[in-house]
């Protein structure tokens, strides 16, 4: 096409613009490296797993030492809690995550070192603005969704009762 | 007037202005990757013995910037114009280097493509007249950049294959007229291309090698059109931060556009600064990956006469984490400055 034709249809840019957009994408996906999802899916498997043992055998220990089956939850997350905020600090959780992928970050661990590793990264910016305004800058939106859900779900379930249902 | 015009994007130096000195300083991840022998300082701690990673950036370019000075035989108070750039949010570490150094200063912005950008200026600076003396000067810092783009260090987030990590590392270049000290090889900057903004609507912030490799591909075109030079001219083109998924990308869209380059011609920073074990993803990126490869390693094979002419090309992604969320595509961008000895 000649440049006087060219300007004469200004969508033609456009057009070629978007073709070339296009045969890009074509070309990228031809090229992508492999998602490894089932590879993925197995590491997250047995090292969430493995995580959840741990609780487990750290509970068992707990239910020795005059916890029962009624109160012994809250301190077992606890030690989980800190001992992810530890492995944060010493900066070893990060790279379990690249392995275990969803199987570190779906359990508390990863609630704890998605706000741990925030409240060190913006140590460098004060305690207030920086650990305080930070904290939550990724934890935040699970959070915030989490409410949101609980309270989707509460009034689901009232209705539910309220028109009569059964017991679930 | 030794600046000439030739085409629309390219500027031809003729007597070409000398590279009287360079420094590259890098991190931890870099001193052991396989360029190590060939950058001036390593750093093993990556705070730089500083309170902060931004910190610890600007440190790292100040001390790349003082050793590029003192490299090419000059007293500071004789370089009479300082570009600077870096990927921190305004600039900081470049102006906060540039309040030390206490030069004229211009800080300029073109994302990993910075680099380049600096180059082709101070070039044009000294071809003109405008300066006898100038430094051009840019650095990345992992964390700094992780933590401003990405999530916290510490955060464990499972990065993909066709993440690049930033690169540690700044990388300072001083061009003149003259040569104060006799070099066996100078290196000569003959050309310089400046390019246009690309984009194919790639909106993966961590595929920015995807996102980057069609503005090399437009200014590698431009470049040779313009200069006209085939494409066997160059020992070496050595693109900025592809990496290991866009460099393939772009020897194909090259290869659409008819111009084929051997792996041998065509390499990339990214792919270069790091080894290729699985650790290191896609290879690397930043303003600091083609600075510290070509300040240190590029120029060390020159003077070697290991390489006669090189094009290098830094590409940049022009993205800030504000536009990602917002879901715009990620513009690209490359301009290209060629290396050479007689």
């Amino acid at each position: 096409m000649s440049k006087k034709a060219q300007k004469a249809n200004p969508s033609s840019a456009a057009l070629r613009q978007q073709a070339a957009e296009q045969v890009y994408q074509n070309m990228q996906q031809s090229q992508k490296p492999p998602s490894h999802l089932l590879r993925n899916c197995f590491n997250a498997f047995w090292t969430g797993g493995l995580i959840c043992l741990l609780a487990q055998g750290v509970q068992e220990i707990l239910l020795r030492q005059g916890f029962n089956l009624e109160n012994v939850g809250a301190p077992t997350s606890a030690v989980m809690i800190l001992l992810a905020v530890i492995l944060t600090m010493l900066g070893v959780y990060d790279h379990i995550s690249q392995l275990a992928g969803a199987g570190s970050a779906v359990p508390i661990t990863g609630f704890a070192n998605s706000v741990s590793s925030a409240a060190l990264e913006y140590r460098s910016e004060g305690l207030v603005l920086g650990v305080g305004g930070n904290m939550f800058k990724v934890a935040g939106p699970v959070i915030v969704f989490g409410a949101a859900a609980a309270f989707v779900v509460s009034i689901v379930t009232a209705l539910y009762y309220s028109l009569g249902g059964g017991a679930l | 007037m030794s600046v000439m015009q030739a085409g629309r994007q390219t500027w031809l130096f003729a007597p070409a202005p000398l590279l009287l000195g360079s420094a590259a300083v890098v991190g931890k991840r870099e001193g052991a990757g396989p360029l190590a022998e060939d950058f001036d300082v390593i750093h093993k701690d990556n705070y730089l013995g500083q309170k902060s990673f931004e910190a610890a950036e600007q440190k790292m370019l100040e001390e790349a910037c003082n050793l590029a000075v003192r490299h090419a035989g000059l007293g500071r108070d004789e370089v009479d114009l300082h570009f600077s750039g870096d990927l921190l949010n305004q600039i900081t570490s470049s102006s906060f280097t540039a309040r030390s150094l206490g030069l004229p200063y211009l800080g300029i912005f073109g994302a990993c493509s910075t680099f380049a950008e600096g180059q082709a200026l101070a070039a044009l600076a000294v071809a003109s007249g405008a300066a006898q003396q100038a430094l051009s000067s840019t650095s990345s810092h992992t964390n700094a950049a992780e933590k401003q783009f990405r999530y916290p260090n510490e955060y464990g987030a499972q990065k993909n294959e066709t993440t690049q990590i930033t690169v540690t590392g700044a990388g300072a270049a001083v061009i003149g007229q003259m040569a104060r000290k006799t070099e066996l090889r100078p290196v000569k900057i003959t050309s310089a291309t400046i390019g246009k903004v690309v984009d194919l609507n790639v909106t993966d912030p961590f595929n920015m090698g995807a996102a980057m490799a069609p503005a090399a591909c437009a200014c590698l075109l431009a470049h040779f059109k313009e200069r006209q030079v085939p494409p066997d001219y160059y020992d070496l083109i050595l693109t900025g931060d592809l990496g290991r998924v866009g460099s393939p990308l772009l020897q194909e869209l090259l290869l659409k556009e008819g111009l084929f380059l051997p792996d041998k011609q065509l390499n990339d920073s990214g792919k270069m600064i790091f080894s290729d074990e699985p650790k290191n993803l896609a290879g690397g990126s930043g303003c600091g990956c083609i600075a510290a490869t070509a300040c240190g390693h590029i120029r060390r094979q020159m003077a070697a006469g290991n390489l006669r002419r090189v094009l290098l090309i830094a590409t940049g992604a022009l993205l800030s984490p504000l536009s990602v969320q917002q879901k715009e595509s990620i513009p690209g961008i490359a301009h290209a400055v060629s290396w050479e000895v007689e």
